[in-house]
């Protein structure tokens, strides 16, 4: 069925036959037309941010959370630069974005006319795919190729930049189910051969450890489901990245907690010394191996990714899998019971009670204090008053964010929203916006910084205007305290430019914003604020003033091997001497 | 159990494989912004290019064929493929050099301005090279040598006493040897 309409029209029925219920946007010159018709319909629903950026980590929330893909409409110029941070950080965490571009007349384009700049140049090394449409003929199917583009194999932000007079030309529309993209076609489906014998390698290990990572996430619930049942079945530990927290259930005796710079004691121990490696969905980031050479030494690696670049990238593998988690855990799942591998029990005993040992050092542990919060205890009571509500979790890029990570605790996926592979300051108040927006009556909270929040908190109006009672929850130590922290350790204590000196009254500026200020001094007050705080039905931002030195711990310094980690004041000497093994105490 | 930290927070190179050259032979819908797709990954990851070629080969589907030669590690060399192949106007990517010995062909212009005894023995060296003559003047030749690499190094640098003014070079076409195609 072929209909005829403009450009801009075009738009929005391609957005709404894709499924596409909410845009965040900020108007401009070259997106009038698209404007109008949006004024002209309520299909869908355009959310005003207060900055582009503001605009694509909301979409990244509303992505995340939901596993659908984000949309964004900006303008020409300074619209689609503002975007750029945004678009990063989306293909650094492989979320699924559209994002609409205006662009200056066809005519004009290379002519630096008003608010024209190169937007597919300047985004395409920071997309997955971008498009330039200069014919109606072409608008429909690059749309919908763009969603088909964002969420095939591993997912990613795309850019669909329309000059304005095409927006106004008239053209022929065609459907979704008319377009099939000419060449993208991701390996979902693992190779038999290859999960037949990682079954086999894994029945046989000794020492195993699943190490899995935000793939597993973006592969849909049923990857995560799939997972538990998988590891289950075979008795091993796992342990998660950053961005994996919340497939496999914190609360879960197999659980070891996150790994890497930040990680558990016990997670990186495992992943030191064990002998076989099950990574699922994650990349060898280097947040996660520390020092190369040193990374998990003695273990046979199986790796399954859908990307087939991330194979090999860092770290070499010896069963590569390529194919979609999700395929291929039930692959896993199938093989393994029909298979039925004798696994070595006494060994695994072992490993468990290396295991237990570890545990045993309490990494976690910290030297509480009177009359100041010590961040980690504001986080831990943080989850106590909202473990059992239906409650989202998006960060700031910096220590509260590694405390959110080890002292909340993830029992499902999609709950978790972080910037992982950017560490974009700024990101969790509007992707908490994002969030809300998809899951109205859910309990959404941004664990923040003082200074993160201050990059994005204009969307605090965003917020106000859709009644989106998103709860900003700040440790505030006045510090860039991971920037300080490494000023700490690595340069000296110079503390260069890390402590701000001008911060406002957080109290005040949330009632500046026409939603509830709290704020929390001492510990005694904590848990009454926070009980306020989560029965409030407005947006609120929780100050909550914390001890200004303390460090986050467990810490691998980058460039240092998994059993070269720092821990904190809590954790005793005896507790470490016990935990380590003999051939450990050669090496550390 | 607290190691003394280390003096720099970055992470060490990793450990030395050894260079190689690949020819990379890449099919490419032939659109805007397809060639800056590639080479700006190239540059974006820090890989190398030592020579490019690219046209449209199949012109009724739109394709371009890249040839591209670069240098780098195994490991390397298998990301620069996959890191291409992930691109999504590439149809396909094709390693020639794991196939075998490819065909490697360049051609190159050449001017070369002199009179008498020089003159006499660049055109004998051209001839020896089987470079065609395709402009002249009493004072000047326009060579047109067609051939492998070294082949054409070697004649530009014997007419570079010769009064060798100007070289284009198209860069290298490859193709695998044999019947199979791509
Ligand atoms: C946009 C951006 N600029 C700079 C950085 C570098 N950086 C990482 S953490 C950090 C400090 C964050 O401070 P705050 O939000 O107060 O969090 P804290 O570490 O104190 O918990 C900085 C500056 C960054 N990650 N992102
Ligand atoms: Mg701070």
């Amino acid at each position: 069925m072929v209909r005829t309409m403009t450009g801009a029209q075009m738009v929005l029925k391609a957005l709404a036959d894709q499924g596409v219920e909410h845009i965040f946007g900020y108007p401009g010159g070259a997106v009038l037309p698209i404007y109008d018709e949006i004024f002209q319909q309520d299909e869908i629903q355009h959310i005003l941010v207060r900055h582009e950026q503001g605009a694509v980590h909301a979409a990244e929330g509303y992505a995340r959370s939901t596993g659908k893909v984000g949309c964004v409409l900006v303008t020409s110029g300074p619209g689609a630069t503002n975007a750029v941070t945004g678009l990063t950080d989306a293909l650094m965490d492989s979320i699924p974005l559209v994002c609409i571009t205006g662009q200056v007349p066809t005519h004009l384009i290379g002519n630096d006319a008003f608010q024209e700049c190169d937007t597919v140049g300047i985004t395409r090394p920071c997309t997955k795919h971008n498009y330039l449409v200069k014919d109606i003929a072409d608008l429909a199917r690059v749309l919908h190729e763009a969603f088909y583009v964002a969420k095939a194999g591993r997912p990613g932000p795309v850019v669909v930049d329309i000059p304005k007079d095409v927006q106004f030309t008239p053209g022929e529309y065609v459907g979704p189910s008319n377009v099939r993209h000419k060449t993208y076609r991701p390996q979902v489906t693992g190779d038999q051969e290859a999960i037949r014998a990682a079954v086999d390698l894994i029945g046989g290990a000794k020492k195993p450890l699943f190490y899995t990572g935000g793939g597993v996430i973006n592969s849909g619930p049923a990857a995560s489901q799939l997972l538990r049942e998988f590891v289950r079945l075979t008795g091993c530990p796992i342990t998660s990245t950053l961005m994996g927290l919340g497939a496999y259930p914190a609360a879960d005796k197999q659980w070891l907690g996150m790994l890497g710079m930040h990680g558990t004691y016990e997670a990186n121990w495992a992943m030191h010394d064990c002998d076989v490696m099950i990574c699922v969905g994650a990349r060898f980031d280097d947040r996660i191996t520390g020092r190369l050479d040193a990374f998990s030494p003695g273990s046979t690696k199986i790796h399954i990714d859908i990307d087939p670049s991330s194979i090999n990238k860092n770290v070499h593998v010896d069963i590569p899998i390529i194919g979609d988690c999700g395929h291929v855990l039930e692959e896993l799942v199938r093989v393994w019971k029909a298979r039925a591998p004798q696994v070595d029990k006494a060994a695994h005993t072992a490993w468990w009670k290396q295991i237990d040992k570890w545990r045993g050092v309490d990494c976690l542990k910290y030297s509480g204090k009177d009359d100041v919060i010590m961040p980690q205890l504001a986080i831990q009571r943080l989850y106590e008053h909202s473990k059992d509500k239906d409650v989202y979790i998006t960060t700031e890029v910096g220590q509260h964010q590694m405390w959110a990570a080890q002292y909340f605790r993830f029992e499902d996926p999609n709950r978790w929203m972080t910037s992982g592979g950017l560490g974009t300051m700024g990101y969790g108040l509007p992707a908490a916006v994002g969030v809300q927006m998809a899951h109205r009556d859910s309990l959404v909270i941004d664990i923040a910084g003082e200074a993160s929040v201050l990059m994005t908190m204009q969307e605090m109006s965003t917020a106000v205007q859709y009644d989106l009672p998103i709860k900003i929850f700040i440790l505030n130590n006045q510090y860039m305290g991971m920037v300080r922290q490494w000023q700490e350790l690595l340069h000296g204590k110079r503390y260069s430019h890390s402590y701000t000196e001008a911060l406002p009254d957080f109290v005040k500026l949330a009632e500046a914003y026409q939603c509830v200020g709290i704020r929390a001094e001492k510990p005694d007050e904590l848990d009454d604020a926070i009980k306020e705080m989560i029965a409030v039905d407005k947006p609120v931002i929780f100050d909550c003033v914390v001890d200004q030195h303390a460090n986050c711990f467990p810490m691998i310094p980058s460039g240092e091997a998994h059993n070269n980690m720092l821990l904190g004041e809590g954790v005793s000497d005896e507790s470490i001497s016990e935990a380590v093994s003999e051939e450990g105490k050669v090496l550390v | 159990m607290n190691a003394p930290l280390p003096s720099t927070h970055y992470p060490a190179a990793t450990g030395a494989q050894s260079a190689e050259s690949h020819t990379l032979s890449v099919l490419v819908d032939n659109e805007p912004g397809v060639l800056a797709r590639v080479i700006g990954l190239f540059s974006g990851r820090g890989y190398n290019i030592d020579s490019l070629t690219v046209s449209e080969t199949e012109h009724q589907s739109h394709l371009s064929r890249i040839t591209i030669v670069t240098t780098g590690t195994p490991m390397v060399i298998e990301q620069i493929k996959s890191q291409l192949d992930r691109l999504v106007p590439i149809h396909d990517v094709t390693d020639l050099t794991v196939a075998g010995n490819p065909l490697e062909r360049e051609l190159a212009l050449i001017k070369v301005v002199g009179k008498g005894e020089k003159r006499v023995e660049a055109l004998r060296l051209a001839e020896a090279f089987r470079a065609q003559v395709i402009d002249a003047s009493t004072e000047h030749f326009v060579f047109e040598i067609t051939g492998r690499l070294n082949k054409i190094e070697q004649f530009v640098t014997l007419m570079q006493p010769l009064g060798l003014v100007e070289v284009s070079r198209t860069g290298i076409a490859a193709i695998g040897r044999g019947q199979e195609a791509m």
